[in-house]
Formats: structure tokens, C-alpha cells, sequence
């Protein structure tokens, strides 16, 4: 038993590191051939791996990257396709913004006004997923379908609101436009680290508690169980007693709750306005953490951070003449081998096992069972 | 064992000492055939004695490991199954290789189109079908879109493929398991048709009757070689059995009664319309009371499936009420009528019994998570769980090197033992088991009987569909054969024979 | 419809098939659109709705679209779900850029598409060779391709004469053709303003009047997939491939082979979509496709994966787009046709049976209609949101009507067939 565990440890850490290597050994090649020095952006990135400043935003970004990728995991859990949640948490994080920045909201009690801000922001992703689940559950339409095309009016809605005339106002001096600024009873302090101008995100605890309840949700309750008997089976999950309707609209809305999380973290704890500056595509580095980090919650985190790091680092190739772009090619190439790992190795272990049983068993399977 | 071919013609297949391995199983051993042109040749076997495997192989959609395979006398060897179309051989799937969407002249050409340039030849497609279907009288119309086939018209449409490709030898993978008995009829008069036109067709089922009526030759498959070939004027259905279970058949045979009068499942009238509009289920009526069992007979496919569907919630009746132990449950969910005390063992496992991706112990959880040992409120209870699989595997004799292995690494046999286990625990009040024998050595078959048995002593209702006549009757205090949806016959196991419950099955009793 | 994924709410009802249109029907069809277009026009006097300048700018905004969903439609008819589109249309972009700049338009084109092949290429080996999920795969590629675009972009453009670090130099623009003798008579009508004739004057002079040939080799493209996917054995099998890949399989079919085939084909289509807006646009820009590769999946599922619906949808998502550029006026008599559209579908599903539906569509109408009556004006904003509120409103409301390959999105390996 033992022996299976630890060769069962192995072979979960041989396919992402494995595709990490053939990422880095494919960059190196397009480096090569593109008259880049390889060595200079090893120096580049390693250096900047010893610059606290670069290791605190890697952490921040990898806190924004984890609760996206916790968002499109609880979804990867069932088979269900969250690809929304980038739509739903500029959505989320805009209106919430407003919310928070209200002048009302002034008086109200520092942690009072926290929660409000954070529990809408995740009422608004709820309900913007909700919308794609009741598509699914009333109409069968597909939710890949439907949070793509929920993606892109999100966006148009998020640049409609975001107008003089409606939720944003002009901030002084420049033509930046905006959400009202969260004055400093909204905001959530962050953590100083020496040698760093730049704090850490308060709400990086956030991501943790998040990490935590996902875990436990998971592995330790019946909700839990469910979900991934639906994964693993729609139609057994069905003979159990699962109601796999209640199940898309629950994950699906539990899903779009932390996507309105995703926008938290910065929005409170460093820009205190939305403007057009929150990034795009959130939801989608969130898709590839969740793959690289198989929707485990430990998992995750590495991959988040890996990710955060890359990132962060790619500001320091510019310096060094290549292009920054090279950390995009190599996420691309890292999410696309891994999954392509992943599935080797699951094949590999379902064949190893059914050997395993038989030899120890020392019988034969009956035959339709194989070839089926 | 060998056969030699007769002298004369060259066998129109011949097959010597095929052997295939998977990982850690072989699934052929010694195989050795020779189909004779011209003649009807059945391959009859238990579920799981390699007779799948073997049909790939002779039609290239595998390579066996060792052995060699003669067409019409000439050593071939098939990479994939254009080569054996292009030997004349020809398969008609159990499960109809279809594609709905398309037109039946989309699907027959497909793979051998008549060109026009580098377009299709629409008009000559459409001839050559129209000509084919006529001379075998198969009245297929090559313009309809599959999807509005009835399943009768779908086998001919896939008969008509082959001999589009122009097969000389059919092969038929259990053609008669989808089919009503009238539709039977019809197939086995196409079949004989063929045979008068000179082809050689190749049947593989496990309906001895059947096959005693239309084969010329048979061959008998166990534990993935062939033990016997015989004729059917020489055996009886019982020796055929017999030889393909290797030893007597253990007989399943109730004790005396523990029928009650406690009622516990009363359905009436039950009645379930289908999406195409077909009525599935027809005005079902029965009782079944603690400590009985309720068999149904009845051939695949005349509403079984949705009627333990309907029962389990799975699917919603249209009319008719189901009452549990005197409460209407007709419309409660699938986790309420679990939870009352239904057990499940389901026809198809891979499809609704376990996860084949989790293990065992998350197997035990699966359609009790809401109740001990398995969970604590809201809350997984993994110690209870495994605990209580453990149980399962030493009293279920589910052989496995432990419960932390995932339910894909087990026979299907195992698994099966597995699913009654989890099924019988927490004291079901009724058990709706199908088919739940159905591939599984017959070593387990009797430990799953005897677990029937021991749970009906206990004032356990249940309701029993087989294929296995034996199996019905042997196990069952009240049988009903199912046709078309309806309940059509009672009969008492005590007295019923089952010739009398075949004639029933296929509505050749019926006074009406 | 199916993307892999749970098939939890999809009704096991068989889909009431709409026949197949003729021509005339067709026809019919278009000309009713068009009185209710121009009975729009009337009434609002929007005269951008059909003026020939706007049927231009459509036309322009149609034929990326339009291949992107081409693309969509080779994939998907083979089973393999495409949502990489987007990236392998910013791969074109940059394939036309790099070429284009140097050796003229036409060897942009022929640089987008080869670009493109290698995004679809990159897909079907993840999809088909090793059964990674097809909207995975898709995701990875559209992280990917940016990436890859962009650093190319900094690596070749950065010095070249009139280039920058995110957009190359010009490109010159496709030649454009008129047919001689109709444009300035069309144009004569087209000003008085007369109900229906001058928007059908509008319309045909739009569609007569400097035509770029790229818009010639798209209509080209859309019938030729039309009739190699339906009328050619290679079609049929490809087609099969995604209607039943084991039976397929049993008829000696390689469905690896011709999966292969259709994403690679389904690659160029996007490559050359991704070519073709910066061909016509002048040059490459970094985020140039903005998304183009999701319309034109939408335009593929309005479509019902058919070129000529395709084609249909495109030109309608185009003609949105050109609506926007055009000011506000003409784009809320937008409205008015959304809500008397919603209106037909509600009377169809009501005729068939779906009361339900058919009151959600009523409602959903009315309250496009109220939107017109009660406003002035329609932020310009929303305006981009159209094609992706229309195609979910198709999804939702005549989704019965839809008919995708059967096994689009399910993984398949070899040997799966029993």
C-alpha cells in the first residue's frame, strides 16, 4: 500500500513538473532561434527573484490568480465550464466598487462597509453565473456557450456603467475614468515586508480562508461528494439521489461568488476605484492555475504562485532587451503539455492499476470488461 | 480442440489458434472456427467468454496476438476494418453504428462512396441502395434521416451497409437483443434470404432458442476459447447451457415461501409516454409484499429499463401511482425513495452503479450519502465509510487488495458483489435489482442469489428482471412477463417451464 | 446542444426539425425582413438602416466574422469544439502582418493562413492525438496566442520602417471592384426615399459597389465549404466523423485522419478571418480581433452549423457592428427589429406547442419594443453587446430548432467503437 502511495505522489508531481521542463525547454529554443541569449533571462529572472518588491507583487497577483482559479475549479469539479468568471468578477468588482465608494457608505462602520462590499461583489458573480446555469437547467444550452457570450456583454455593460453619467466619475487632474474612490474606511491595510515599497494584499487571508473552505466543502462534505460523483458520472450520480439540475445551479452560483471575489483584493487593497486598469482575462489564468494545480487546493496555490512569480518577473526581461511576451509563451506552452501530461498519466495509471489488482489477485479479468 | 474444414468448398472463414492478450488478462485462448459458405453459424457463449474480443479480430478492429485467420481459404491478416471489408466480411453491430443526423444513403455509402469527379455520386448511391434493398427485401428508403428509423428499420439500414460493401460473410453481434419478437421474425426470414442468395452469416447470441431455430452450425464459446461444435439437431437448449457454463448449471432455487401479507411497492396503473410520443409503459399494475420476490420475463427492450426507472424516480410516469409501504411516493425524488428504503442494483453498472474513478470506499458512499455510516449531518463520515466497506468486502467476498483501490481496477464480477453489498445495507425494504447477475462468473452468481435469498427471508420485497429464465424462475415467488410495455401473463415459478415463459415473452401465448 | 460537458437539461425530445428552406422560400424570407426593415425605416428615419454606405461597412465587418465561423463549422462538424478561434485568429493577424508589409495583401493572406494552420495543428494534436478537452486545449491556445503574437510582433516589428513594438507596418489594401454601369442609377433611387425601393436599391448597390476581393474569395470560401462538406465523399466522412466517429470507424474510416484535416482546416478559416482584418484594416495591431473570434462561433450556432446560416449570422452580427459606427439613430430602430423579431419567434413557438417559451419570447419582445418607445437614443456602449444578446436569445428561445453534431466535444480514441 505503501509502495503504491508513494509511487502514486510521484507520478501526480512527474506531469507538471515534467511539462514545466518542456516549457522552459521549448522557450529556450524559440530564444535561441530568435537571437535572444538564454543565460540573460535566467540572470534576469533569477535576479529578480531576490528583489522583495517583485516577490510581494507575485504574491498579490498569485492571491487574484488563486481565487479564480478556486472559482473555475468548483465548476472543473462537476464538468461544469465556469469560462465566465472573468465576466462575472469585472462585473462584480465594478458594481461592488460603486457600492463601496458611495458617498452613504462613509458612515458606515469600517468592517460593516468591508462585508457589504465583499458579500455583493459575490451576490453580483452569483448572479451573472446564474444567469448561464439557468440557461443550462431551463434550456440545456451549453454553459461554455453561454459564459462566453456572458463574457463579452459584461464587458460592454462594464463600459457602459462606467460612464460620467452613471456610476464613474472623472478623477481630477487626469482623464482616467473611474469608480468614486473608496475613502480609507473601505479600504483593507495591507501587510508591510521590508525592502518593499508595495504591501501585501490584506485580503491575501482571503485567499486562504477561500483555499480552506473549498478544501473542506470538497473532500469532507456530502455537497462535496456529490460534485465530483457528477464529474466522475452524471448518469450514476443521478441513481444516487443526486439532483444534478440543483447541483449546476448550486456550484454555478457558488462559482460566480468567489469570480466576485476575484476583484477584492485589489480593489480594496490597492486602487480603491475600478477603472479600465483592472486587467482582463482573470478568468482565464484562473482556467489554467486550476489545470496546472489539478483543483487542488495546495495544487493551486504552487501553480498560483508560479504564476504570480512568471509574471512579475517578465517586467524585469524588458530591461534585459528580450520580450516580455516570451512568460506568456511559455504559461501558453506550460497549460497546453500539462494537460496533455495529465491525461498520459491517468491512462498510464488506470492500465497500472487494473494490473496491479490482477497480479495481486492473480486472476483474470473477465474479458468485456477490457475491451469495453 | 481444432476443426477441420470439410472437404469440398474452403470454409468461408476459418480461424485457427487466435490468442489476444490485454494487460493482464487474456481474452483468447486457442480459438478455432471454421464457418462453412453458405450456412447460418452461431457463436453462442456467456457474457464475458471472449466472444466480443473474437468478432473484433476477425473484423480488424483488433489484431490478435497469435493464430491465423483464412477467407474463403486464403490467409489474411486485418490491420483495421477496411481490410476486412475489403475481404468481404461484413459487421452488423449490437449497438447500431449510426450516425442520426445523417440520410440511410449518407450512412450506407459512407466509407465506400461512388464518385463523380471528386463529388459524390448522389444518383448512382441512390440506385445502387434502392436495387439492394429490393432484391433482399429489405424496403429501406435511402432519402429519410436516420433519426426517424424505427430500431427494426435501423438493423436493415445496417444489413444494407454491409452488402453495399458487398460482404460475403455477415457478421452479426446479438442482433435479436434490441428487437421485438415480430421483428425477430422479420430478421431471421432476411436471414435466411442471404443464405439462399449464398452468403454466409456469422451470429453471435446468447438466446439459445433462437439460435437453435435459425443456425446451422454451432460453436460454443467458455472463458475465452471455443469447447464445442455441435449441431443443432444434436442438442437441446439445456445441453447447449450446460456447455457454455462448463459444468451442470447451478439451479437458483427458493426455499419455502416468506411471502407476507404486508404490502410494501403496490403500482398502478403506471403509465409512461416517451419523448417520441411512443408509450413505453402501458397501465402497469402489480404488488409485491414483504418477503416476496416479483420476477419479470420479458425480451430486452419492451420496458424493463423504464420501468425500474420510473420506479427509482429516474424518470417521471405519466400516469399511475406508486406506493411504498402505504405512502405515495410517485412523486418523490430519487434521494427520497433511496432513503425510504429502496435498494438498486442497476442493468448497466459502468453507467449507473459505481464510479469507476473513485474508490471503493467513496463506491459505498455513492446513493446512501445521506445516511450512517456514511455521513454525519452535512458532514462525510470517511471513518464510517470505509469501515463499513471493509465489512462489505469480507461479507460480500469482494476480491480486491484493499478499499482505497478505484472501482476500475475490479472485475466486473467484484464490482457487482460490491453494488449488492452496498444495496443490501441499512435494511432496504425493496430491492429493485436488474439483471443482477448479468456478467458475472458463476461463482458470484450464486453468492449474489444467496444473498437475495437470505435478505427475503428477512421480509425483503423484491423485484427481479432477468434474461435469465433460469435465474427468473428459480428465484421467483410471482413471475409477470413484460410486453411492449404491458404486463401480459402471471405465472407460478413452481409450475412454469421456461418454453411456456418464451412463447409468453414473445406474445405467442396470447389468446387475443 | 452538447460541448461535452453534463447533459443535464437537454431534453431527450426529439428535435422538431424545421425543413430545410428552398431557395424561394428563402427568398420570401428575405424580402419580408427587408419591408420590415424599411417599414422601420419609415417610421424612425433611421435612413442609415439601409443606406448603401451602412450594407458596405456591414459587408467589411461581416467577412472576418464570417470566417471565423467557417472555421467554427469545419471543427465542429468534425466533432472537435473549437473556442481557440479567437487566438488562431490573432495568429493571423500577425502571419498577414508579417507578410503582408513585405510582399503585398495577397501573401498577408496566404501568411495569416499559414499562421492560422498552425494554431489549428496545435489543437489537434492536444485534442485528437492525446483526448485533452477540446475547451481546455482551446483556452491554452487562446493564452497562448497573444503571447506569441505580441513577442513576435516586438522581435520583427519593433524596427521595421513604419512599424512598432505592437503593430507592423502598413499593408496594402486588397483591390476593390464595382460592377460597371449599376452604382450611380442605384444611388439616384436609393435618395428618394422611397418605402422598400430605395432600401432594396440601397441594399443592392452596397453589395455592387467596391467590393473588396477579399469579400469576393470570402462568399467563394462559404459556398465551397458548402458543397466539399455536403457534397463530396470527403465531407460526408469528415461529417461523420462528428455525427457518429464509431461509425466511422467501422466503415474503415480514419476519424483521426479526418479530425486532423478539419482542424487544420478550421485553423486557416481563422487564420485567414484574422488575415483578412488586417488586411483590410491597413496593418497588424496588437488585440486587433477583439473578441471577433467568439462572434463568429455565435454566428456558427445562429447559424445552426450551416454555411448559409452562418453566412446569415455574420452578416447580421456585421451589420450590428456597422450600426455602431454609424450613430445612435439608426441603431435604435435596432431595437424596434429585435423586439418585433422576438415577437415572430414567440407566434412560431407558440404555433409548435411551446407556450412557455413563447411567452418569455413575447415578454422579452415587448420589452425591446417598450426600450424603443420610451428612449431616444441607445448608449453606444451596448451596441457591441448585440450579437452575443441575439445569439443567447436564440440558445434560449429556439434552441429546439438547433441541431449540432451529435458528438461535438466528446473526446474520442481509437478502438472506442464496440
Amino acid at each position: 500500500m505503501r509502495n503504491r502511495t508513494a509511487r502514486s505522489i510521484l507520478l501526480g508531481v512527474a506531469a507538471p513538473v515534467g511539462a514545466l521542463v518542456f516549457a522552459a525547454l521549448v522557450c529556450a529554443l524559440i530564444l535561441a532561434v530568435t537571437g535572444h541569449s538564454v543565460g540573460d533571462v535566467v540572470d534576469a529572472m533569477s535576479t529578480a527573484a531576490q528583489r522583495p518588491r517583485t516577490l510581494v507583487n507575485s504574491v498579490n497577483s498569485a492571491t487574484v490568480y488563486y481565487l479564480a482559479a478556486v472559482a473555475v475549479a468548483i465548476g472543473f469539479r462537476m464538468k461544469l465550464f465556469n469560462i465566465g468568471v472573468d465576466g462575472q468578477y469585472r462585473l462584480a468588482a465594478m458594481l461592488s466598487a460603486a457600492l463601496a465608494g458611495a458617498a452613504f457608505m462613509d458612515s458606515v462602520p469600517s468592517v460593516l462597509r468591508i462585508a457589504m462590499t465583499v458579500v455583493a461583489a459575490m451576490l453580483v458573480g452569483a448572479a451573472w453565473a446564474g444567469l448561464a446555469a439557468l440557461l443550462k437547467v431551463t434550456r440545456g444550452v451549453s454553459e461554455v456557450i453561454s459564459t462566453i457570450m456572458l463574457n463579452s456583454i459584461a464587458t460592454y455593460l462594464v463600459s457602459y456603467l462606467l460612464n460620467p453619467a452613471r456610476l464613474a466619475v472623472t478623477t481630477a487632474g487626469s482623464n482616467n475614468i473611474g469608480t468614486r474612490k473608496i475613502t480609507e474606511g473601505g479600504q483593507v491595510a495591507g501587510f508591510e515586508v521590508s525592502g518593499s515599497s508595495t504591501k501585501v494584499f490584506g485580503l491575501v487571508l482571503l485567499a486562504v480562508v477561500v483555499g480552506f473552505l473549498y478544501w473542506f466543502v470538497l473532500s469532507r462534505t456530502r455537497f462535496g461528494f456529490e460534485l465530483k460523483a457528477t464529474g466522475l458520472s452524471e448518469s450514476a450520480a443521478v441513481a444516487s439521489g443526486v439532483s444534478v439540475k440543483k447541483m449546476v445551479v448550486i456550484s454555478m452560483l457558488l462559482s460566480g461568488a468567489v469570480a466576485g471575489l476575484v476583484g477584492m483584493p485589489q480593489l480594496l487593497g490597492s486602487s480603491y476605484t475600478y477603472s479600465l486598469d483592472f486587467p482582463p482575462g482573470l478568468g482565464f489564468v484562473g482556467i489554467a492555475v486550476a489545470l496546472l494545480g489539478r483543483n487542488h487546493p495546495i495544487g493551486m496555490m504552487v501553480a498560483s504562485l508560479l504564476w504570480g512569480f512568471l509574471d512579475n518577473a517578465a517586467n524585469s526581461l524588458d530591461i534585459s532587451g528580450v520580450p516580455r511576451e516570451i512568460v506568456l509563451i511559455m504559461q501558453g506552452v506550460i497549460v497546453l503539455s500539462v494537460v496533455v501530461a495529465y491525461e498520459l498519466v491517468r491512462r498510464y495509471r488506470v492500465r497500472a492499476e487494473q494490473q496491479a489488482v490482477g497480479s495481486a489477485l492473480g486472476r483474470t479479468k473477465p474479458l468485456e470488461e477490457v475491451s469495453a | 480442440m481444432s476443426t477441420e474444414p470439410p472437404a469440398g468448398a474452403a470454409p468461408a472463414v476459418h480461424l485457427t489458434a487466435i490468442t489476444k492478450r490485454f494487460p493482464g488478462v487474456v481474452a483468447n485462448s486457442d480459438v478455432n472456427i471454421s464457418v462453412r459458405a453458405g450456412t447460418v453459424h452461431a457463436l453462442v457463449g456467456e457474457n464475458g467468454a471472449g466472444k466480443s474480443t473474437l468478432m473484433k479480430i476477425l473484423y480488424g478492429m483488433q489484431q490478435p496476438d497469435e493464430g491465423t485467420i483464412a477467407v474463403n481459404g486464403k490467409p489474411v491478416s486485418f490491420g483495421s476494418p477496411a481490410d476486412a471489408i475489403r475481404a468481404g466480411i461484413g459487421m452488423v453491430h449490437q449497438h447500431f453504428m449510426l450516425a442520426d443526423n445523417l440520410t440511410v444513403l449518407e450512412n450506407v455509402v459512407l466509407g465506400s462512396e461512388p464518385r463523380k469527379g471528386v463529388g459524390l455520386d448522389f444518383a448512382a448511391a441512390h440506385a445502387r441502395i434502392k436495387e439492394i434493398s429490393d432484391s433482399y427485401g429489405l424496403g429501406v428508403d435511402p432519402d429519410r434521416l436516420v433519426d426517424d428509423l424505427g430500431v427494426g428499420e435501423r438493423q436493415r439500414v445496417e444489413i444494407l451497409k454491409v452488402l453495399y460493401r458487398g460482404a460475403r460473410t455477415l457478421i452479426l453481434d446479438e442482433p435479436t437483443a434490441v428487437l421485438v419478437p415480430q421483428e425477430v421474425d422479420e430478421l431471421f426470414g432476411n436471414l435466411r434470404d442471404l443464405k439462399a442468395e449464398g452468403l454466409t452469416i456469422l451470429f453471435i447470441s446468447h438466446k439459445l432458442d433462437e439460435v437453435l431455430s435459425v443456425a446451422d452450425d454451432i460453436t460454443v464459446m467458455r472463458r475465452g476459447t471455443t469447447v464445442a461444435s455441435v449441431s443443432p439437431e444434436d442438442v437441446t437448449a439445456r445441453k447447449l447451457a450446460e456447455l457454455m457454463v462448463g459444468s451442470a448449471l447451478p439451479v437458483p432455487e427458493l426455499r419455502e415461501s416468506t411471502v407476507t401479507d404486508e404490502a410494501v411497492l403496490s403500482v398502478e396503473g403506471l403509465t409512461l409516454v416517451g419523448a417520441d410520443g411512443r408509450t413505453v409503459l402501458n397501465d402497469i399494475s402489480f404488488t409485491i409484499h414483504a418477503g416476496e420476490v416479483l420476477g419479470i420475463a420479458g425480451v430486452e427492450g419492451n420496458g424493463q429499463a423504464e420501468l425500474v426507472e420510473t420506479l427509482m424516480g429516474i424518470r417521471s410516469p405519466t400516469s399511475g401511482t406508486i406506493t411504498l409501504s402505504g405512502k405515495d411516493i410517485t412523486n418523490e425524488s430519487t434521494r427520497h425513495r433511496r432513503e425510504a428504503g429502496v435498494g438498486y442494483i442497476p442493468e448497466d453498472r459502468h453507467r449507473q452503479g459505481v464510479l469507476l474513478e473513485a474508490t471503493l470506499w467513496e463506491n459505498r458512499i455513492l446513493g446512501h450519502q445521506t445516511r450512517k455510516p456514511n455521513v454525519r449531518g452535512p458532514l462525510l463520515d470517511r471513518r464510517g465509510a470505509k469501515a463499513d466497506t471493509e465489512r462489505i468486502v469480507v461479507e460480500y467476498d469482494v476480491r480486491t487488495p484493499g478499499i482505497d483501490v478505484n472501482a476500475a481496477a475490479l472485475s466486473g464480477g467484484n464490482q457487482q458483489k460490491l453494488i449488492v453489498g452496498r444495496e443490501m445495507s441499512g435494511a432496504p425494504i425493496l430491492l429493485i435489482a436488474s439483471h443482477p447477475t448479468r456478467g458475472v462468473d458463476v461463482g458470484a452468481q450464486a453468492a449474489i442469489w444467496e444473498h437475495i435469498r437470505r435478505a427475503r427471508a428477512d421480509h425483503l420485497a423484491v423485484l427481479l428482471i432477468s434474461a435469465d429464465l433460469d435465474e427468473l424462475i428459480g428465484m421467483s415467488d410471482t413471475l409477470s412477463v413484460i410486453l411492449r410495455g404491458r404486463l401480459v401473463a402471471d405465472h407460478d415459478p413452481a409450475t412454469v417451464t421456461p418454453e411456456q415463459l418464451g412463447s409468453a415473452m414473445t406474445g405467442a401465448g396470447r389468446e387475443d | 446542444m452538447t460541448v461535452g460537458g453534463l447533459a443535464v437539461g437537454l431534453k431527450s425530445t426529439p428535435t422538431r426539425r424545421g425543413k430545410r428552406l428552398s431557395p424561394m422560400v428563402y427568398l420570401i424570407i428575405a424580402v419580408g425582413a427587408l419591408v420590415v426593415v424599411s417599414a422601420v425605416r419609415t417610421l424612425s428615419d433611421a435612413t442609415d438602416l439601409t443606406s448603401s454606405g451602412t450594407v458596405q461597412a456591414a459587408l467589411t465587418a461581416a467577412v472576418p466574422l464570417a470566417m471565423a465561423s467557417l472555421a467554427g463549422l469545419w471543427a465542429e462538424r468534425a466533432g472537435v469544439v473549437n473556442i481557440g478561434l479567437e487566438g488562431m485568429m490573432v495568429l493571423g493577424t500577425f502571419g498577414a502582418g508579417y507578410a503582408g508589409y513585405q510582399w503585398g495583401p495577397w501573401a498577408g493572406i496566404v501568411g495569416g493562413l499559414l499562421f492560422g494552420v498552425i494554431g489549428g495543428l496545435l489543437h489537434a494534436v492536444a485534442t485528437v492525438t492525446f483526448g485533452v478537452d477540446h475547451i481546455i486545449s482551446g483556452v491554452a491556445i487562446n493564452l497562448l496566442a497573444p503571447g506569441a503574437a505580441l513577442f513576435l510582433s516586438k522581435q520583427f516589428f519593433s524596427n521595421a520602417p513604419g512599424g512598432g513594438q505592437k503593430q507592423s507596418p502598413r499593408i496594402e489594401d486588397a483591390q476593390k471592384v464595382t460592377l460597371p454601369g449599376f452604382s450611380s442609377w442605384l444611388g439616384t433611387i436609393e435618395n428618394k426615399h422611397w418605402f422598400f425601393v430605395s432600401d432594396l436599391a440601397g441594399v443592392l448597390r452596397g453589395i455592387t459597389t467596391e467590393i473588396s476581393l477579399l469579400t469576393l474569395l470570402a462568399v467563394v470560401l462559404i459556398a465551397a465549404t458548402g458543397w466539399v462538406l455536403w457534397r463530396t465523399p470527403f465531407g460526408l466522412r469528415l461529417r461523420s466523423c462528428g455525427e457518429s466517429p464509431a461509425a466511422a470507424e467501422s466503415l474503415g474510416v480514419n476519424v483521426y485522419k479526418y479530425k486532423y484535416y478539419a482542424v487544420i482546416a478550421s485553423g486557416g478559416f481563422a487564420g485567414l478571418g484574422g488575415a483578412m482584418l488586417a488586411v483590410s484594416s491597413g496593418q497588424f495591431r496588437d488585440g486587433q480581433t477583439g473578441g471577433r473570434g467568439f462572434i463568429g462561433l455565435a454566428a456558427m450556432i445562429f447559424g445552426n452549423w450551416r454555411p448559409g446560416g452562418l453566412a446569415t449570422g455574420a452578416g447580421l452580427f456585421g451589420y450590428t457592428d456597422a450600426m455602431a459606427l454609424r450613430g445612435s439613430n439608426a441603431v435604435h430602430a435596432l431595437l424596434l427589429l429585435l423586439g418585433i423579431a422576438l415577437i415572430v419567434v414567440a407566434v412560431l413557438q407558440y404555433r409548435s406547442g411551446q407556450i412557455v417559451l413563447s411567452g418569455v419570447a413575447a415578454a422579452i419582445g415587448v420589452l425591446f419594443g417598450w426600450w424603443y418607445f420610451s428612449s431616444d437614443q441607445v448608449p453606444a456602449e451596448l451596441v457591441g453587446a448585440a450579437p452575443y444578446v441575439v445569439t443567447l436569445l436564440v440558445l434560449g428561445l429556439a434552441s429546439q430548432r438547433l441541431r449540432p453534431p451529435r458528438f461535438v466535444g466528446e473526446p474520442y480514441r481509437r478502438g472506442q467503437a464496440i
